[in-house]
């Protein structure tokens, strides 16, 4: 069957449902969240259509501020580390046997699967004071006495790591299995170690992939919502949280709204750049 | 000298990503109600709490349902696209493809936030059935993308013999084409169940008030006290999860449907 241009009616019959599906649940609900950023926010919870520009405005905030800054900070430090974990292992990952491969990926696609509320509540309960990691730097002889190592800052970024290291491992794979074996063969005959070829070959090889990567693990890691809430505290509260916040339990529609409306223009921006820069990695 | 650097930096890659698992598993064992680990005594009543609970029950009830219901409403979206888009030349087809991979791109919270805006402007917040259509939107990427990766791998050829000797598009499609794909229907469906079992913000987003699924439920008890039910409920997630992906890599190719997951994903 070769491949036609559709002429009759009847022809564009598969697409109806599932067009009519996106467009009613995705683009409405998306245009809906749109227009109510606009609106007029009443007291009790209740909106009324309005053209506002009230709820952006509120971003002029220096607590807005703090909030929006800290998110893309603590975004940008899980990018960074999962990228330095995940980019050696990923490399040696593809050069292992394919059972082993296969192993690996079941465990690590569990692992991103896995609701971030188990994750949260697993890493609490490491991070706690009567089953906590402490208790094991007390019984070789570390520490004195177990304590509790949450809520803080050390315990979010941990906790976002695991969340997102499966994740940039299954992002690089793709490109690292395709990495034509023989640049460090090259390499490795040419007298070079086999980490001085993986710092100067396979690395600049893959300069455009890490960049996308990075703004990838990045993305996803702004979208994480449960664990700075699980082990941090308020001030290590994201976006993500700040948005429902105010969708819920402040019942400030509008706000929630427009937070959502710029979220979406910051992601969209960045993924705009990923693009930009996978083409120009292919023009190269 | 390098094997062994290599297997340490495995050894610990793993430990880093097993530690979390086993505490909660260690904890889910203990014998009375409380979270200590290494675990004093041992009991799997926890275990027996998830079923005979009917708190925790029902929530189980409710996430199994919901995401049997969203993943294959998810496929029932996608399969349809996917064949189009490589049944026809149609360029613009491809608007509703970015439209289908575009809410898993985005934050989480955004579309669940579109979600609740529309569900309560159209009165319909809290529904249960709600729930399982938002699902199966904020999930269509994942079928969409294994069949995707199916069809490209079908031979153009088997079909054009088929429409040769006489069959209809319709035939074509149900002996041909249905066996071909069967494959990647299957992993779209199963990666679109595992993700639904554990998403928890759309679900809350939508029906946290009036409907508790398993993660709702978890995320509760861990404001509202604590119980080793919930490692218990942990655990059983982690193996199933494992088990479906263990299937799908045994009967199908883990390496390259990830490859294409993560190319679209871009």
């Amino acid at each position: 069957m070769r491949r036609e241009p559709p002429r009759t009616l009847t022809d564009y019959g598969p697409l109806f449902f599932p067009a009519a599906m996106l467009t009613i649940f995705f683009v409405v609900p998306f245009g809906t969240m749109i227009a109510v950023s606009f609106f007029q926010r009443q007291q009790g919870g209740f909106y009324t259509p309005a053209f506002v520009w009230s709820n952006y405005e509120r971003f002029l905030s220096a607590f807005f501020a703090n909030v929006l800054g800290f998110s893309l900070m603590l975004s940008i430090a899980v990018a960074i580390c999962c990228l330095v974990l995940a980019l050696p292992f990923t490399y040696l990952l593809t050069r292992m046997s394919r059972r082993a491969q296969v192993l690996w990926l079941v465990g690590l696609l569990s692992i991103l699967s896995l609701s971030e509320v188990i994750t949260g509540f697993a890493w609490s309960t490491l991070f706690s004071r009567t089953a906590g990691i402490t208790n094991l730097l007390v019984a070789i002889g570390i520490m004195d006495s177990p304590r509790a190592l949450t809520p803080s800052l050390g315990a979010v970024l941990t906790g976002m790591v695991y969340q997102a290291f499966p994740y940039t491992v299954l992002v690089l794979y793709p490109a690292l299995v395709r990495l034509d074996p023989t640049l460090t063969e090259a390499a490795r005959t040419l007298g070079a170690s086999p980490l001085r070829a993986f710092f100067n070959v396979v690395v600049p090889a893959l300069r455009n992939t890490i960049v996308a990567t990075l703004i990838m693990v990045f993305i996803f890691a702004l979208g994480s919502y449960l664990l700075p809430q699980i082990l941090g505290r308020p001030q290590h509260w994201t976006l993500s949280v700040l948005i429902t916040d105010q969708a819920i339990y402040q019942s400030n529609m509008p706000f929630a709204a427009a937070m959502a409306v710029f979220l979406v223009l910051v992601t969209l921006a960045l993924v705009a750049l990923t693009l930009f820069l996978g083409r120009k990695g292919e023009a190269a | 000298m390098n094997r062994i650097l290599q297997r340490l930096y495995f050894t610990l890659i793993g430990i880093f990503l097993a530690a979390p698992l086993v505490v909660v598993a260690g904890v889910s064992v203990n014998e009375r109600q409380s979270l200590t680990f290494p675990p004093k005594g041992f009991s799997v009543s926890w275990y027996g709490e998830i079923f005979s609970n009917p708190e925790w029950r029902n929530a189980l009830f409710a996430s199994v349902t919901l995401a049997a219901l969203s993943a294959a409403l998810a496929v029932a979206i996608a399969l349809p696209l996917a064949w189009f888009a490589w049944r026809r030349i149609a360029p613009w087809t491809n608007v509703f493809q970015v439209l289908g991979i575009a809410p898993f791109t985005l934050p989480p919270v955004i579309t669940a936030l579109g979600l609740l805006t529309f569900w309560a402007t159209t009165g319909f917040y809290g529904q249960p059935w709600t729930a399982v259509i938002s699902h199966a939107i904020f999930f269509v990427t994942l079928p969409l993308v294994t069949l995707s990766l199916g069809f490209s791998s079908i031979d153009r050829s088997l079909v054009e013999a088929a429409s040769t000797m006489g069959a209809d598009d319709r035939t074509v499609f149900m002996t041909v084409i249905v066996p071909l794909i069967l494959p990647y229907i299957v992993s779209g469906y199963a990666f679109a169940f595992v993700l639904s079992l554990n998403e928890y913000i759309v679900a809350y987003m939508t029906v946290g008030f009036t409907f508790e699924t398993l993660p709702i439920k978890i995320f509760n008890a861990l404001r509202y006290g604590y119980t080793p039910t919930m490692a218990s409920v942990s655990v059983l997630f982690v193996a199933v999860s494992a088990a479906i992906f263990g299937l799908v890599a045994w009967f199908g190719d883990l390496p390259k449907l990830l490859g294409a997951l993560s190319a679209e994903g871009k």
